[in-house]
């Protein structure tokens, strides 16, 4: 029998690991036809106890796409959690529906909780501010795909590097590979935190850290935009001061090299003008496309199918 | 002077910092035990002006000290057998930590699941860094009490 295994961090698969989900993404890119009754007859449970569309449909789409069905609930006071319900009872409960389980959460490691009880697989389809693995494996697989390999290029992250965790789940994640360095671009309150830059440190693994986006454009081989809200700011002139630094338009682009590609989560808000989106380097909307990919891949790996 | 007679088999904890022996004697669990336990409490000491020593008399294969490391890792742990100190053990810092501290996290699901044990683990053995299993929040003596 085989030993079941979940999804709650990036790093719970080995390099080697996610190689071998990343080719099977990739057979699944080359066609899609094939894979269309891989998971017939199986039922993925989508247990989103805060609101969000694209990552649930993402979900919902990869396994409808495999062949399986879906159910489960889009917010929490649709849930038996609104009765007052743990997520470990909650978790048995659904265990004995599905087949596999996608649960999004407002409490940090509330899917760590549900994989400690359940009998099914569970992917962490994001728990607070913690993780996000199926975001990272999606920048992964986007800049593997785009680059045809995970190594030796130069990514700047701008934004807001502090609180963003698909900006530290990336990090991390890329962090395992060969020559990477990092430029990060941000206004100093929004630094990248301290244990990370440590980290790095003690890889070896080289960084900088600069607050204008146009002087470090020319160095990069990917862009990693993120927002910046307002409210992280301490006062508004440094707001006012600071925000265009971090609007991507024409003219930064100008100076940024000609295979460079821009990468966004989603969703975007101002921070990457429209005008660049007929780029041929804007590459968020894509990474929507490899995400359900990555998705689709990651569900036929926690069910064992070939 | 106070004096308390010697034990046949069991641990001598000494140089516990003044004050904390209470503690050590809830996290191992010495309130279960059905053994003599001596607690002595401001015993002058050299080194440290005062300090707090526990007497446990038991089976030496019984108890788990690795938690006191985490207390208070200046604690020497003498080991008993036949009335003589047999080995003067050192502190290895645990690699998982079960309800001893509690995340103060307020976004950790350990903060409303119920009857969730609150588990941290070491992160970074230099440092002396626990985080909390299920949200990565490092450890912190103004953030977290012991439980």
């Amino acid at each position: 029998m085989n030993k079941l295994r979940h999804m709650m961090n990036p790093l719970d698969f080995s390099v080697e690991e996610l190689e071998e989900l990343f080719d099977l993404a990739g057979e699944i890119e080359k066609d899609m036809d094939s894979y269309a009754h891989k998971c017939d007859g199986k039922i993925l449970a989508t247990c989103f106890y805060e609101p969000s569309t694209r990552t649930r449909l993402s979900f919902e789409t990869a396994m409808l796409r495999l062949g399986g069905k879906t159910l489960g609930f889009a917010d929490a006071s649709n849930s038996s959690a609104a009765k007052g319900e743990s997520v470990a009872d909650t978790i048995r409960v659904i265990s004995c529906f599905a087949d596999i389980c996608a649960m999004r959460h407002p409490k940090e490691g509330a899917p760590m909780v549900a994989a400690t009880k359940s009998s099914i697989p569970v992917i962490n389809a994001g728990d607070g501010g913690h993780q996000h693995p199926t975001q990272t494996l999606t920048d992964l697989l986007t800049i593997r795909s785009l680059y045809g390999k995970l190594g030796d290029f130069t990514i700047g992250l701008c934004g807001d590097l502090k609180f963003g965790r698909t900006v530290h789940s990336l990090i991390n994640a890329l962090s395992r590979y060969e020559g990477i360095r990092f430029i990060f671009i941000s206004p100093k309150e929004l630094r990248v935190p301290d244990y990370i830059t440590e980290m790095l440190t003690q890889k070896n693994i080289p960084y900088e850290e600069v607050i204008k986006l146009e002087d470090v454009m020319p160095q990069l081989d990917f862009l990693y935009m993120t927002r910046v809200q307002k409210e992280r700011f301490f006062n508004e002139e440094d707001y006012i001061r600071l925000k265009d630094f971090y609007i991507l338009n024409k003219e930064k682009m100008a100076k940024a090299k000609v295979n460079m590609y821009i990468l966004h989560p989603l969703p975007r808000v101002n921070e990457i003008s429209v005008e660049i989106d007929d780029d041929p380097r804007a590459a968020y909307f894509k990474q929507v496309q490899y995400g359900l990919y990555v998705r689709m891949a990651l569900i036929l790996t926690l069910l064992n199918i070939k | 002077m106070l004096n308390i007679g010697k034990i046949e088999e069991g641990f001598v904890l000494d140089h516990i910092q003044a004050g904390k022996s209470m503690q050590i004697y809830r996290h191992l669990g010495l309130d279960k035990l059905d053994s003599t336990v001596a607690i002595i409490k401001n015993a002058k000491s050299q080194a440290m002006g005062k300090k707090d020593i526990l007497k446990i008399e038991c089976d030496i294969d019984s108890l788990d000290l690795d938690v006191l490391s985490f207390i208070d890792h200046n604690i020497t742990v003498n080991v008993i057998k036949d009335g003589e100190i047999i080995e003067k053990r050192s502190l290895v810092l645990p690699k998982e930590i079960t309800g001893v501290i509690r995340c103060h996290n307020p976004r950790c699901i350990s903060s409303i699941e119920q009857e969730l044990p609150q588990i941290f683990y070491l992160a970074d053995e230099e440092k002396e860094i626990y985080r909390c299993k299920y949200c990565d929040e490092k450890y912190s003596e103004s953030t977290i009490d012991k439980l």
